[in-house]
Parts: C-alpha cells; structure tokens; sequence
C-alpha cells in the first residue's frame, strides 16, 4: 500500500505541473473561435495576447498565469480504498509548489497568515465520488482568486466559463456550479432543455458586449454549462461559479497495477 | 495612439495618454497588492518615509511567482490582478506621486477623481499572461516587506517595453469601463424587453 502511495503522489505532482502549463484544446480552440468573431480592435488584442501567452506557456513548461490558485481535487475513488490518500494529495500539493513553482496562495481566513505551503486546514481541498472502476482517478482544478471573487461585474476576467448549478440543496447546488467547470469547454448537457438553457445563456451574456477583460466586445463567456440536481418541491436552489479563459483542468487515473494515466475526462 | 514612457513618468507624459491608447513601459515597476496598500497607508498616517519612491512611479496590482536563485530571485510568471480591491486605499498612493497604475477590471469613481486632480493614469494589462509578462521583465532590483508574504511584497522590478497596456482610465476623467457599462445596460434593458 505504501507503493500506492507513492505513485498516486507522484502522478499528481506531474497531474498539477499539467493543470498549470497547459490548456485544454477545447479551451484554446473557443479562444481561437471567439477572436475570429470579435471585431472590435481591442478585443481582437486581448483575446491574441491570451492565446500567445498559452502557447508559450505550454511550450516552456512554465504556469500560463501567476495566480495559480488555490488546490482543488475531484477525487472519483475505485472500488478499493486507498490508504493515506489525503496525506499523498497534501505532499503533492507542496511538492508542486516547489519544482513548478506554484504561488503561494493559502492563508488562515482570520489572521491571513500565510501557511508557505499551499496546504493546510482543508487544504487541498477535496470532493469525493464514488465507481466500481478498477482505477481512482484525480482531477486538479488549480481556482485563482480573479473568477472566484465575483461579488461584481469588475471583479471578473473576461472571457469567462460559466458554471450554473440548479437544484439539489444549497451546498449540492454551488457543488454542481464547481463539477460544471470540470466539463469540456462548450460541451453540452445531455438533456435537451438544460443543453437549450446553456445555449439562451451564453448568447444573452454575450449579448451584454462586456468583452474580454471588460473592455468591450463579443466575447464575454466561452461557454456555459449547466448542471442539475433535483430538488426539493418548495424551492430553485441556482449556483453560479465563474472560471477565467484560463480553465485549467488536468485529470490522472491511477491503475491497481499501479499504471497511470493522464488526460481524458 | 501607442506610447512608449520610460519611469520615472512625468506628468506631461501621462496627460497626453487618452482612454483607448497603447503604452509599453519601460524602466521600474513596483508591486503593490492589498496588504502592501494598507501598509502604505500607515506609513502616510504616521508621516513614515517609504522604503521606495512613488515619486513618477508605476504601481502594478500583481505579484509574481518567483524563484530563488543563487543570491538573487527569477520571475516565473507576472500578471496584473483585480484593481477594484485596491479602490478605497489608491488615492492616496496616487496622491503621494505615483503616475500611472497599472492591473485589471479597473478602479472606482472615487479613483478616478484622484487620477485627475493629481495626473496619473490606470492602464490595463490582460489578465493571465503571465508567462508574456515574466518575458517583459529584465531584473529584479529588490523586494520589500518580505514579511507580508512573497505573494504581497513590494516587488522592485526592471521592465522593457512592458506591454500592451491599454489606457483604460485617463488624466483628463476619460473611462473607457464607463463607456462599455452604458452600453452593457443599454443592451439588458433590450434584452428585457424582446
């Protein structure tokens, strides 16, 4: 078992190196889809900085952005349990830290002491569920400040991707606005009416002409996506959790035979 | 029109600037987050000097990931975080000489006032390019009040043709933020009524 821990900790250093360096090509290509359709000059700049500085990030190893968040795992558990599992996420986490480098970004939320490590009390913070699979798969959402502080339209870092969670209770809810980030940039909810809310919602916001970082145009979501719950007969719990054009995610599966397995969903 | 301003930053320099130009800067950029502003603030209340100059200076929302090398430090990525935490606390930073402010979403009426009444602009720099950024920067002149954190110190850094900026709010109480909000309200009010 302690072999196990091992790999799992190790794959998710390189799991996170992955998050911050590169983008996913769904990401780049609506990036690359929304400068052809922007015709205002300054949206045009902005949008072709952004794409330049992914490129380059993922050409040098280097993170594309300097805010590289706090740590956020999705953690799909095998029908085996693995020991010391959190301790290993917790190692990787101040591992990556070091050898990426990551900034260090977690503080206590009263003193705002700095804990220098990227971890500590429900730090990495992590959201379990649960397969019959013979692997665990890791997902790494690295979340900057910028798309999370989003108490006002100036708070935000056009272009945005959108995560609504509907239903479910009040937690579940914002739970499902964050799984929604997850989900392929532009890809849509199986079910016709929720894929239909995804699409209303995107031309509306885009409708608004706030533009990328706010300086107006076409482009101020890449997409939307929706995720559902049912809930509760008396109420509509919605959740909304905004992510930057940078959408890092990275996912790893790590085999019982101890075989990883990076990418895929 | 595009500008090409050395610092420290004149204040003929800055009046030219209008909302909607592109500036690359080149010289010394300082650093300059929350906790580093609410320093700042004390010092300018007890009257005690700064261990840096605002004089002609531009102050960026932003603090790098650095790497410490063999006596000294490396930038890894640099790029400009939201202003508008920075609102209540930047006029009096403006007030103590710096000319041009440089970060992203842009700041408050109340700022924009400042930048006026003192000549200084606020330039916007996009968000996340951080590996862009890193490349802008020549050399690392020195970080002050380490002990907020490297995250929040007032970073001293040598930059070349640091750019694109783009003049987002001018000397002259230009706001191109205030322009796209009568338009973005314009546009919901028609949304609301189709």
């Amino acid at each position: 078992m302690e072999a196990m821990e091992k790999i799992i900790e190790d794959a998710t250093v390189e799991l996170i190196r992955r998050a911050v360096t590169t983008l996913p090509q769904d990401v780049v290509a609506a990036l690359e889809t929304a400068r052809a359709a922007e015709t205002e000059a300054t949206a045009r700049r902005e949008l072709g900085i952004m794409i330049e500085n992914v490129r380059e990030a993922g050409r040098c190893a280097l993170p594309m952005c300097q805010d590289t968040g706090i740590p956020v795992f999705f953690v799909k558990m095998g029908h085996r349990h693995v020991a010391g599992l959190e301790d290993a996420l917790a190692r990787a986490v101040r591992r990556a830290t070091e050898l990426v480098p990551l900034r260090r970004n977690v503080v206590d939320p009263l003193t705002r002491a700095n804990t220098g490590d990227n971890t500590g009390v429900r730090m990495p913070y992590v959201t379990y569920s649960f397969t019959d699979a013979d692997y665990l798969e890791i997902a790494y959402m690295p979340k900057g400040a910028g798309s999370e502080n989003m108490s006002a339209l100036a708070m935000l870092c056009p272009p945005v991707v959108v995560g609504v969670g509907i239903g479910g209770s009040a937690d579940a809810c914002m739970g499902l606005a964050k799984k929604a980030l997850m989900r392929p940039a532009g890809s849509k909810n199986p079910a016709p009416a929720y894929a239909r809310l995804e699409e209303e919602l995107l031309e509306q916001i885009n409708a608004t002409g706030i533009g990328p970082m706010g300086l107006g145009g076409r482009t101020t979501a890449l997409a939307v996506h929706v995720e559902r719950a049912d809930c509760h007969t008396a109420s509509l719990p919605v959740g909304i959790n905004l992510q930057c054009y940078a959408a890092r995610r990275a996912s790893v599966r790590v085999y019982e035979d101890g075989r990883v397995e990076y990418g895929g969903e | 029109m595009e500008y090409h301003l050395h610092t420290p930053v004149s204040k003929s320099d800055v009046e030219k600037l209008k909302a909607g130009d592109v500036v690359y800067l080149t010289g010394r950029i300082i650093t300059a987050r929350d906790k580093a502003h609410i320093r700042m603030a004390e010092y300018f209340a007890s009257g005690k000097p700064l261990p840096f100059s605002l004089e002609g200076a531009a102050v960026f929302h932003g603090a790098p990931i650095v790497r410490e090398t063999d006596g000294g430090w490396e930038i890894v990525a640099i790029g400009p975080t939201t202003s508008a935490r920075m609102n209540s606390l930047e006029p009096a930073v403006i007030k103590h000489g710096a000319r041009l402010i440089v970060g992203k979403g842009g700041m408050s009426a109340e700022v924009l006032d400042a930048l006026r009444e003192q000549g200084c602009a606020y330039l916007s720099m996009t968000g996340g390019a951080a590996v862009l950024g890193a490349r802008m920067v020549r050399k690392v002149l020195g970080a002050e009040w380490q002990d907020l954190g490297l995250a929040e110190s007032v970073w001293m850094l040598e930059v070349e043709r640091f750019g694109p900026l783009t003049v987002t709010m001018d000397a002259r109480g230009g706001d191109l933020y205030a322009g796209v909000r009568s338009r973005v309200s314009e546009n919901i009010k028609a949304m609301r009524s189709d």
